[in-house]
């Protein structure tokens, strides 16, 4: 308590207007900047005050120039750490062909009684979730059998992407909980994370991933990654503060209390996380389909191509049956630590 | 030096507390304070000192800061101002580390929703300050199925805590506070949210269990009756400020202010005052009067009252030991049982 007070006060010796002049003053750069640099100024400055017709019509040289600065740091980039996404591609990708070739080679009723066994433990032995998922499943091959095999990549990419989430997007939600600056710089990195659009970053990925799965996986963590680092957080601020307390009254240190205490309780907001991340990853994937990724997305793309309505709807239906039997396995887990978590009765 | 001293505890709740302090140190009341500033004040200027192995009963209505001065003991919440003394150690110069070994060895808390883990059955809920220490597994178990047992819960060791009724999770909250076996017992409206018979149950309970264990206790309450039932000693808190401090009786008695007296309006005095408040101090006027009944100094006067309305003659009021300590007639009963 007493370090976050006593940073307010240090924070309230900066008067306002030093924050104001400096923003005056970035922002007057920019203007000198983007006059400087572009081509098509006037001969002086001189010439603004007596001819006015750039009021009109928003000026040639009032243009910062982003788009120059982005492509000339893209370019020192890639040169110097280029190396680096090398090796981080070539890892997924081994990982990723690996899964892959394990499940493909995988006779076909192996992985349908596989995915039915999972989904049978994860939901704490429900019959009819159970059979539905099973249903789901066989259907997917059923739809087309050309289908089985895409699905199966789409899937490994969906995991991956997954597993990539949780492993950074788990302790940046840990971390904006127990700390409020941290909190404060990461709600606006989401923000743009959601908002930005998918484009923006497929290009790039390509660039530095070159075409295939690769870039679709980063995607996917790009894309789904803001939800589970929002629920971690708000679950865990969303412990009951009297179980915190009594945690800390017992003498509990910071770390006894994120992993016996805060991340039990907020584990049915980290599974609601993780699904929504699933559902959101497998959106993704059907987008990279435009950059080369292969799988069921790749499937609407020629359909759509192609003016094939029945080949384009029939492989969007694969897709949600694979969303069903992703949505089931993972919420179905949720659910039962849930019914173990049920909050303590309140009169 | 008392077991827990509090010396002039200020808390001001808001942006910049020690900006406000010097207001509140001059005299300003709590509205003034949140009219002039948007600061609450919390608690101004208390001081308590509590003996060891006693019942200290903190009472006063909600926004009292009752449930701040709590925290303060076992730093839960740090005072913007003023000293806290456990076991004649300043509580305040603990670093962060020996604060936890602090929290640890020394005390343990009860609270009105119970705060108890919903992931965790019962016998780990009791076992989990032992956890914390790092006790083994085996002994933390045995040491928490005594607690249950003393409680009364066993049997339920292995259900969740939403699998109990109400008054059963409290008894979890009390076996896991004493299953660290801490000198110091804070309880934090503890009873507050029971219904009335399950409470008054609890209250007993705690009563026989403070009569084997002699712990300190600092218990919040904002029941009168519940205080004058536990409470050694009583503090009345009022807007952050400490009223009165005194024996159930002093309070019964003497009481401060309007504010105290108002409350002490409503209470059954016959069933708080003790004999030995009632009593005449034993002289010689009373040498050879007729003696119809022996009590006790601890019976109340509503045990005694049928006695001596039935008799009309004196009761002889006697310690522990038997010895006389004074005498109870029907006008010291008349007398302090209306209200004046």
């Amino acid at each position: 308590m007493a370090p976050l007070t006593d940073t307010k006060i240090f924070m309230k010796k900066i008067p306002q207007s030093v924050y104001y002049a400096i923003f005056t003053g970035l922002f007057g750069w920019l203007l000198v900047v983007s006059f400087n640099s572009s081509k098509r100024k006037p001969d002086s400055v001189g010439e603004l005050f007596t001819d006015l017709s750039w009021l009109n019509n928003w000026p040639k040289w009032l243009d910062t120039p982003l788009m120059k600065w982005i492509n000339d740091g893209w370019k020192v980039f890639i040169a110097e750490y280029g190396l680096i996404f090398d090796a981080i591609g070539y890892g997924l990708l081994r990982g990723y062909t690996e899964l892959k070739q394990i499940i493909v080679q995988a006779p076909w009723p192996v992985v349908i009684i596989a995915v039915i066994a999972i989904t049978y433990f994860s939901s704490g032995r429900k019959v009819g979730t159970t059979v539905f998922v099973g249903i789901c499943t066989f259907f997917i091959g059923f739809l087309n059998p050309r289908f089985w095999d895409k699905a199966i990549e789409t899937t490994t990419m969906v995991v991956l992407g997954i597993a990539i989430c949780v492993i950074i997007g788990i302790p940046i939600g840990i971390a904006m909980a127990r700390n409020e600056k941290v909190r404060n710089a990461i709600l606006p990195i989401l923000d743009l994370m959601q908002v930005i659009p998918a484009f923006c970053y497929l290009i790039p990925g390509i660039i530095l991933f070159g075409l295939g799965a690769i870039p679709a996986i980063i995607s996917i963590f790009i894309y789904a990654c803001p939800p589970l680092i929002r629920l971690t957080d708000l679950g865990i601020r969303l412990v009951d503060k009297e179980v915190i307390e009594a945690a800390e009254s017992f003498g509990a240190s910071r770390r006894q209390k994120l992993w016996g205490v805060q991340m039990p309780l907020a584990l049915p907001n980290i599974m609601q996380g993780i699904n929504q991340c699933t559902m959101m990853a497998l959106a993704m994937v059907v987008i990279a389909s435009m950059i080369g990724t292969r799988g069921l997305g790749d499937e609407v793309l020629l359909g759509l191509q192609q003016l094939n309505v029945g080949a384009a709807i029939e492989a969007g239906l694969a897709i949600v049956l694979l969303a069903i039997v992703l949505d089931r396995m993972t919420q179905a887990y949720g659910e039962k630590i849930q019914e173990r978590n049920q909050p303590v009765k309140k009169k | 030096m008392s077991k827990i001293e509090i010396n002039n505890i200020y808390k001001i709740f808001g942006p910049t507390p020690g900006t406000v302090l010097e207001n509140v140190k001059a005299g300003a009341t709590k509205e003034e304070v949140l009219d002039q500033t948007g600061h609450t004040v919390g608690l101004d200027n208390v001081s308590i000192s509590i003996e060891e192995g006693e019942t200290f009963v903190c009472m006063g209505l909600s926004g009292s800061g009752k449930s701040t001065l709590i925290r303060h003991i076992n730093r839960l919440i740090d005072p913007t101002d003023g000293e806290v003394f456990v076991n004649g150690q300043n509580v305040l110069d603990l670093s962060p580390e020996e604060l936890l070994e602090f929290r640890k060895k020394n005390m343990s808390m009860v609270f009105q929703r119970f705060g108890l883990f919903p992931h965790k059955t019962v016998i780990e809920n009791v076992a989990y300050g032992l956890e914390i220490q790092q006790v083994e597994l085996e002994q933390r178990n045995k040491t928490a199925m005594d607690q249950i047992d003393a409680v009364g819960l066993s049997g339920f060791e292995d259900q969740y805590p939403s699998q109990l009724s109400g008054g059963m999770q409290q008894r979890v909250g009390l076996a896991r506070a004493l299953a660290t076996n801490p000198e110091i017992l804070l309880m934090d409206e503890a009873f507050s949210a029971l219904d009335p018979l399950i409470r008054s149950d609890m209250q007993g309970q705690l009563i026989e269990l403070q009569s084997q264990l002699k712990k300190t206790i600092v218990f919040i309450t904002h029941d009168l009756d519940e205080s004058l039932k536990l409470g050694d000693h009583i503090g009345i808190l009022n807007g952050g400020r400490l009223v009165q401090v005194g024996t159930p009786e002093e309070i019964l008695l003497n009481p401060a202010d309007d504010y105290v007296s108002s409350f002490v309006g409503d209470v059954n005095r016959a069933r708080v005052l003790k004999a030995r408040a009632v009593m005449t101090k034993k002289d010689d006027t009373h040498n050879g009067m007729e003696i119809a009944h022996r009590a006790n100094e601890n019976d109340t006067l509503e045990e005694l009252l049928p006695i001596i309305l039935g008799t009309r003659s004196l009761i002889e009021v006697v310690d522990n030991s038997g010895n006389p300590l004074g005498y109870i007639s029907d006008h010291e009963a008349s007398r302090l049982l209306s209200k004046s």
